[in-house]
């Protein structure tokens, strides 16, 4: 279920390595968790995006998630089709519903992250010790 | 499985029910609830278009009963409850002498000497304590929330789909008017309200039949379209319709006139709990004005941003949320009456994470269904 050519992160987000390029998204876990998407907040070309940090927020009905960074680079592009339908994070999270293409600074920068195997076990882990779904009515 | 720590969560009767159909569960109220089943924009539009369920058996009930019953009923509320008829529910607000409400609750009238309030969960023994401690009619006051499932049935295809499966013929329960009936072999309550801004019939009834009902009106609507319906929907849905919530638009220190709910503040009933505060205000002016707003460019508002005009702060963002019926992204905030027809001609601002979004201010309510 999760893409094995892809890395990840604890915090629910994806990379795809390309030589020096890599296309960053958040995991299908992450978008059942948030629910239904409805406005992607993301950087502009040029700006500089660092491992771990925060660079844009995904927003369902419901709640406000930010996307932390899996690796430090200039970002190329961004997904622009989200503007119009940020439901694509939803219906295909791993695929058309990237959220950025970064310029990587340093590619072993990605080596610490998971395997798709590794996220799988882990996001099993982490749901069977807390409670489902976010926000708050 | 608790969210809060330390305190367990109370459960409906059908929370096996909704976590084998998928739902995710949250907190709410001290309760733990479904928050959505399919997806909010999914069952929001459902409702506005069809035909959704909703379990909100979180919600409480006070029964009144006695002589003076209606003394007490009319010194604790401010809407007129004389007006009543026998099987009529009313819009009331439980009142603090300061003009602002304990509470916002539906009153129904059972007979003569026998009232029935249906109350916010998470204000339920808060509401029966106030009621008590102003009983100075004898009247015989009770906490009857354990006894009642509630199920809301919401949506223009709402009255087809319970005729199916109720008696009497619910099509002649008019709105804001209930009876008992029959619903899928089980008797209750059965009034024609809800908070969702669409026709549709909540139904109260005993507690251990809560599956048979469920599963009853899901089956009787299938071929209608209708779908099991969360508290994100709800909320959503009430926001578009411009309800206010207890503990957003509504709460201790905002007077009734302020929430733009003049309409159920019977300054001429008689003393009421709070009259004299909204007569005051009537005469002198409020502090603050409910608004509406929807946003003019891209960003969501959510609930305790900051509203500014100009750069000036001027108020907070009391819901907020995208519209998934509207598709547009929409809020309620509190300004100073003084600056709304600055906000009306300059536009606001709203907030965002240290970016101030430009926002325009809508007329209420956002959304209103078209009465046949």
């Amino acid at each position: 279920m999760y893409p094995p050519e892809l890395l990840y992160t604890k915090e629910h987000e994806w990379i795809r390595v390309d030589e020096t390029i890599g296309t960053i998204g958040i995991t299908d876990h992450a978008q059942k968790e948030l629910g239904d998407v409805v406005f992607v907040e993301l950087p502009k070309a040029g700006d500089h995006v660092a491992a771990h940090e925060s660079f844009g927020t995904v927003e369902s009905v419901k709640a406000v998630s930010d996307v932390y960074s899996p690796a430090t680079g200039e970002v190329l592009t961004t997904n622009k089709k989200l503007q119009d339908s940020p439901d694509l994070v939803n219906t295909d999270p791993h695929g058309e519903g990237w959220l950025v293409r970064v310029k990587l600074a340093d590619r072993r920068e990605t080596e610490g992250l998971m395997t798709a195997d590794e996220y799988e076990a882990y996001v099993n882990e982490d749901t069977a010790s807390t409670s489902p779904g976010g926000g708050n009515t | 499985m608790t969210a809060t720590a330390g305190i367990e969560l109370k459960r409906t009767a059908l929370n096996a029910i909704h976590r084998a159909a998928g739902a995710k569960m949250v907190e709410f109220g001290g309760w733990e609830m479904p928050v959505e089943y399919s997806g909010i924009v999914q069952e929001h539009v459902a409702v506005r278009t069809r035909a959704g369920l909703f379990d909100v058996s979180h919600m409480g009930e006070i029964e009144i009963r006695g002589s003076r019953a209606l003394d007490l009923v009319q010194y604790v509320t401010s809407n007129d409850a004389a007006k009543l008829q026998i099987n009529q529910a009313q819009y009331t607000a439980l009142m603090y002498p300061q003009g602002s409400a304990v509470d916002d609750c539906l009153l129904h009238k059972f007979a003569a000497d026998h009232y029935f309030l249906c109350v916010n969960a998470a204000n339920t023994a808060k509401d029966f304590a106030w009621i008590t401690r102003h009983n100075s009619f004898g009247a015989d006051v009770r906490d009857v929330s354990t006894n009642y499932s509630q199920l809301a049935l919401q949506g223009p295809r709402a009255v087809t789909i319970l005729t199916r499966v109720s008696q009497p013929d619910v099509a002649g329960i008019k709105y804001y008017w209930f009876t008992r009936a029959m619903c899928c072999g089980v008797e209750g309550l059965l009034a024609r309200t809800g908070y969702t801004g669409e026709d549709g019939f909540e139904f109260y009834f005993p507690p251990s039949e809560s599956e048979c009902v469920w599963s009853g009106l899901l089956e009787a609507g299938r071929d209608d379209g209708l779908i099991p319906a969360g508290l994100g929907a709800r909320n959503t849905l009430r926001l578009e319709a411009a309800f206010p919530l207890y503990g957003h638009e509504l709460d201790s220190e905002t007077t009734l006139l302020e929430a733009g709910l003049g309409w159920i503040a019977k300054l001429d009933k008689g003393d009421f709990l709070g009259r004299d505060a909204l007569a005051a205000q009537k005469q002198f002016g409020t502090r603050k004005k409910l608004v509406g707003f929807e946003m003019a460019d891209r960003g969501v508002a959510r609930d305790s941003y900051p509203v500014s005009i100009g750069g000036e702060r001027v108020g907070k963002v009391t819901s907020g949320s995208y519209a998934p019926f509207l598709k547009k992204n929409i809020g309620l905030a509190y300004l100073p009456p003084e600056k709304v027809n600055e906000a009306g001609a300059r536009g606001i601002q709203i907030e965002i994470r240290g970016r101030a979004v430009p926002a325009r201010l809508a007329p209420l309510p956002f959304y209103k269904r078209n009465k046949l």
